[in-house]
């Protein structure tokens, strides 16, 4: 029954191609954008570059919260980690994230008490259970993220936890796509926008891209149909010469996001003036920090940190390949210095990162094409 | 990662309205309900879970998409199943 499926999909597939290319100006090519880890997974996993025409291709973006973390920051939260009265917890991607003397995992390996956690609230309940340790969240994500350290955070304050802090490393999506936008490396037609951020901040945030860089957006699901369905509406807009946001993933996004979840980021929560984006260099107003009233939750206050910037390792490329300019294996060590087993960078380390996505599932797409020539050829 | 994992609610705690019982492929656990306060889903709805807050509601058919896609990530959704099945929210 999967394959009979499998197969209608690839019908659909073909025929979703056809539209998009029928849609194509002679001598034009376009670029898309696409922000958002799982898109990159469903476009890498299927090849859908295959199916659309040699005129456009698609770009992976800056949606990988973890890849953008600049090496400082993660030496900043392995001083925290080494301080005897505290535990870290963090999620299991920030484990490998490579600072410049070593990851969570090493320090861990090498006796620090750094622990790894699926959700905050596991945080919180650690907690409650060392209340002589202070215990410190590492708090990593975009806006799908952090309502979740937000409603927390409520929670620790409404318990009166005086053992709880977060040390908050949420950055917004916005800025960065703005970034992208403003650089002149790329010159982008449209953006395939986010899938599950989307849920909590909405279309609206998106409408300044339509409106000030008249460039469509189609916020977009994450099945290969839904990929290929959302880059036929953003060709038909640019051939109707639209620039608007749409919505494909209505189905699970809706139009106005999740207030009760932006009002927890807000109660919580502010922006700070400026925050370093790995690749990105300092974007402002792009990421966000504790709140004066939760102050006694926040690391950054309770404890100090080096603060330190680090360059990234020469041979990393990691700055160019979030920007989109580079493709994962234009990077100079992708597969060969730089590999999921001895990452340099953190777009090889993160499952959302695109040098992971592709090291996973783009080699894979080689062969199958190749073996499809092969089959072809055989009489 | 920054996805959603699809879980149905089997139940909502009943001392404290913020947590329910989720099913997730077979792992049950105790998530927070608070971001959709809303409108509160019932036993038997389909929510989208990120570390262990739902996001938002969605439809069965939604669901089993969602599931089929993890699925086939392999290696980041066992990791993400792994945590949850380490996860004791209460």
């Amino acid at each position: 029954m999967r394959f009979v499926d499998e197969f209608r999909d690839a019908d659909k597939a073909h025929a979703l191609a056809a539209k998009i290319a029928a849609l194509c100006e002679p001598g034009r090519s376009y670029k898309f954008m696409e922000v958002c880890g799982g898109h990159t997974h469903t476009i890498y996993k299927h090849g859908l570059e295959d199916y659309l025409p040699e005129a456009i291709t698609l770009v992976h973006g800056p949606g990988c919260p973890v890849c953008v973390i600049p090496m400082g920051r993660v030496d900043d939260a392995m001083h925290l980690a080494s301080r005897p009265d505290v535990i870290m917890t963090s999620f299991g991607d920030m484990m490998r994230v490579p600072g410049s003397q070593g990851s969570f995992f090493d320090a861990k390996a090498a006796g620090t008490d750094i622990r790894m956690v699926y959700s905050p609230l596991d945080s919180l309940k650690i907690a409650r259970q060392n209340p002589d340790r202070q215990v410190v969240f590492m708090a990593i994500g975009f806006e799908t993220t952090a309502p979740s350290t937000a409603m927390t955070m409520l929670r620790a304050f409404s318990e009166g936890l005086t053992n709880f802090s977060v040390f908050c490393n949420h950055v917004t999506i916005i800025p960065a796509i703005k970034a992208i936008l403003d650089s002149p490396d790329l010159r982008l037609d449209g953006f395939i926008g986010p899938g599950h951020v989307s849920t909590v901040i909405g279309c609206r945030p998106y409408e300044f891209i339509a409106r000030d860089y008249r460039k469509p957006v189609v916020v977009a699901g994450f099945e290969p149909l839904d990929i290929l369905q959302s880059i036929y509406m953003l060709m038909l807009q640019l051939s109707s010469g639209r620039s608007e946001i749409e919505n494909q993933y209505s189905r699970v996004v809706p139009w106005d996001g999740n207030v009760v979840a932006l009002k927890a980021i807000g109660e919580t929560m502010e922006l700070r003036p400026y925050f370093e984006w790995r690749g990105l260099g300092f974007i402002s107003h792009s990421a966000l920090r504790v709140r004066e009233k939760y102050a006694a939750m926040d690391a950054e206050r309770l404890f100090s940190v080096p603060g330190v910037r680090v360059a990234d390792p020469k041979a990393c490329q990691c700055g160019e390949v979030l920007k989109g300019v580079l493709k994962p294996w234009e990077c100079k060590v992708f597969g060969t210095a730089c590999t999921p087993e001895t990452p340099i960078g953190t777009c090889m380390v993160s499952p959302e990162g695109a040098c992971a996505a592709y090291y996973n599932y783009g080699r894979m797409n080689r062969n199958r094409v190749a073996e499809a020539v092969v089959q072809a050829a055989r009489p | 990662m920054c996805l959603g994992i699809p879980g149905e609610v089997v139940e909502i705690h009943p001392e404290q309205p913020d947590l329910a019982k989720v099913n997730v492929s077979g792992v049950k656990r105790l998530i927070n309900i608070g971001l959709l306060s809303d409108d509160p889903p019932k036993p038997g709805e389909w929510v989208l879970i990120h570390v262990g807050f739902a996001l938002s509601k969605i439809d069965e058919a939604e669901a089993a998409a969602a599931m089929a896609f993890l699925e086939g990530i392999g290696q980041a959704y066992e990791d993400e199943i792994a945590a949850l099945r380490g996860s004791l929210i209460e």
